[in-house]
């Protein structure tokens, strides 16, 4: 793995490594580490820093809702067209084109049942070109951006291991 | 009953250095073990999961004395990445390296034999040597931690038995290149003896390619290869290991095998199985983890002490003598006043005397804590 590559993963997976920390753990130059940390930043590689959050645990109501929208396309609005004009409404959370019975993935984060449903009955259903959608909201998350939201693994080893 | 009621052999043996140490961490909290000689990552969840769709089906039951037939075809494929060529032949499955070492000594040893053993080194060879009636000769290799040719010609007179190697080593983390294994092979030559080489650790090397002594022209006639998944696939618990060997050293051990074990347990083969077929990317996901750990904790252990740099495994050995302690002392002290555990360097051979063993088989934010520990313990004395 090519140091650049290195670096994103260990980012991905804690965006709150020091500078100093990953020189430490490549065993690579600080500056080296910030040159090529500060070139994804400005390229546009490394999109933002964000936390995770559990927001059941952090007792905030938030209610999640993956829409299933399936689109006509036509000469003027294609894929690119229409996944934008949703993306821009702040309530998308996600779009993704994909493959099979439906066209758009679509997550949608709301307060409750009733506002993401009057949302997509306003705001996605009304779009021209989408034929239909199907709405799942969700109940639990069990793991979200490779991260698991349950115990595992505790360390069950003995203290000394020759 | 007489006082003779247990063997000489064993009557001998030195009780573990270890044991002391693992009664003075019990019963205390916060302890940040750097003692444990086993990875902390879980068998990865696609073995986990073959083992268990395994008992599902009612897979329980005996294999062949020598393993799985697909298992022993599917080692020799892989240990050709060591540049070993072998087949099936010269394959079969122990219930882990632990039951290999014992195996080997147990088929070639008679009584009176000598076995030179390079120190520091694991805790086991010594008294298993010394059960299967060997005469044990300890070769210190401080402060390198690498035999060398001029190490072993010197017994050229000596009717050496065998030379058992362990690289990358426990507890140092030291491994040999190639051109340093084609000089103790050299050696072994004029020796004119066998070599039982504990590759366990060969998957975590991290300056080179782990290169096996039994790839040498000539070489693989006289080696004993000892290997298993216990470290690279995290797969401690499951207790399987293999060894390569000439067909008639392992027919030899075989014998001992099926009458003392029969076979290794049928589940830990078919989810070491499951590890050389698909278990690549796992493998090299802890890889990098542990070799990013030994960058960040040698470099801030090297601001405290002497400490060669580990090419493998997931041990540092630092020479702990500058505090004005032996290594026992300071393991103590720490263990006492910092609350982190590591293990005495004599529990490995007497050459480890001014050493302890520091294990980063944890994770990266407790390594940092531990090494803070550590510096505090050094600079308030």
């Amino acid at each position: 793995m090519s140091h650049e590559i290195e670096i994103l993963r260990l980012l991905e997976n804690n965006g709150r490594l020091s500078i100093s920390e990953i020189s430490e753990m490549l065993n690579i130059e600080r500056e080296e580490v910030e040159r090529i940390i500060k070139k994804f930043e400005e390229d546009g590689t490394i999109l933002k820093y964000k936390a995770i959050v559990d927001w059941e645990k952090a007792g905030v109501e938030e209610v999640y809702a993956i829409i299933d929208v399936r689109v006509n396309l036509t000469r003027e609005k294609g894929y690119d067209d229409i996944a934008k004009r949703i993306a821009k409404f702040p309530e998308v959370h996600a779009v993704r084109l994909v493959s099979g019975d439906y066209d758009f993935q679509v997550v949608v984060r709301g307060k409750s049942l009733k506002d993401i449903s009057f949302f997509i009955a306003e705001k996605i259903s009304t779009i021209p070109e989408v034929r239909d959608t199907v709405t799942h909201f969700l109940l639990r998350t069990y793991k979200e951006e490779g991260v698991l939201l349950f115990e595992d693994d505790e360390d069950r080893r003995l203290a000394i291991v020759p | 009953m007489s006082r003779d009621v247990i063997n000489r052999r064993v009557r001998e043996l030195k009780p573990s250095g270890i044991r002391r140490f693992f009664e003075l961490i019990i019963g205390r909290e916060d302890v940040i073990s750097l003692g444990v000689g086993e990875p902390d990552f879980s068998v990865p969840w696609r073995i986990r999961e073959e083992m268990i769709y395994s008992l599902e089906k009612g897979i329980t039951s005996y294999t062949s004395n020598y393993g799985l037939l697909e298992l022993r075809e599917a080692i020799a494929e892989y240990y050709r990445k060591f540049g070993v060529e072998s087949t099936h032949d010269n394959v079969f499955i122990t219930t882990g390296v632990s039951e290999g070492i014992d195996l080997a000594l147990r088929a070639v040893i008679n009584p009176g034999d000598r076995v030179l053993v390079p120190e520091p080194t694991y805790v086991s060879y010594r008294p298993l040597a010394h059960i299967a009636g060997a005469e044990v000769i300890p070769i210190p290799t401080d402060p390198e931690f690498k035999i060398t040719y001029d190490d072993l010609v010197r017994f050229r007179n000596e009717k050496i038995k065998a030379v058992m190697l362990n690289y990358p080593n426990n507890p140092t983390g030291v491994s040999l290149r190639k051109r340093e294994i084609e000089e103790i092979a050299d050696a072994v030559n004029e020796l004119d003896c066998l070599v039982i080489s504990d590759e366990i650790y060969a998957e975590l090397s991290y300056n080179f390619r782990h290169f096996s002594i039994a790839a040498l022209d000539g070489m693989f006639e006289r080696t004993i290869v000892l290997n298993g998944f216990s470290k690279g696939f995290a797969m401690t618990g499951m207790r399987v290991g293999y060894v390569i060997a000439p067909e008639e050293i392992l027919d030899a051990m075989v014998k001992i095998h099926q009458y003392s074990m029969l076979c290794a347990p049928v589940t830990a083969q078919i989810g070491a199985l499951e590890a050389l077929k698909n278990g690549e990317e796992e493998l090299e996901r802890m890889r990098s983890e542990y070799m990013r750990r030994r960058n960040f904790f040698v470099r801030r252990l090297r601001e405290l002490f002497d400490v060669v740099m580990p090419d493998g495994a997931f041990y540092a050995f630092p020479n702990v003598s500058s505090t004005g302690l032996n290594g026992e002392e300071f393991a103590e002290k720490l263990l006492i006043e910092k609350n982190v555990a590591v293990v005495p360097g004599d529990a490995f051979g007497e050459c480890g005397g001014n050493y302890v063993r520091c294990a980063y088989a944890v994770s990266m934010e407790k390594l940092k804590i531990a090494v803070e520990r550590m510096e505090e313990l050094v600079n308030s004395s």
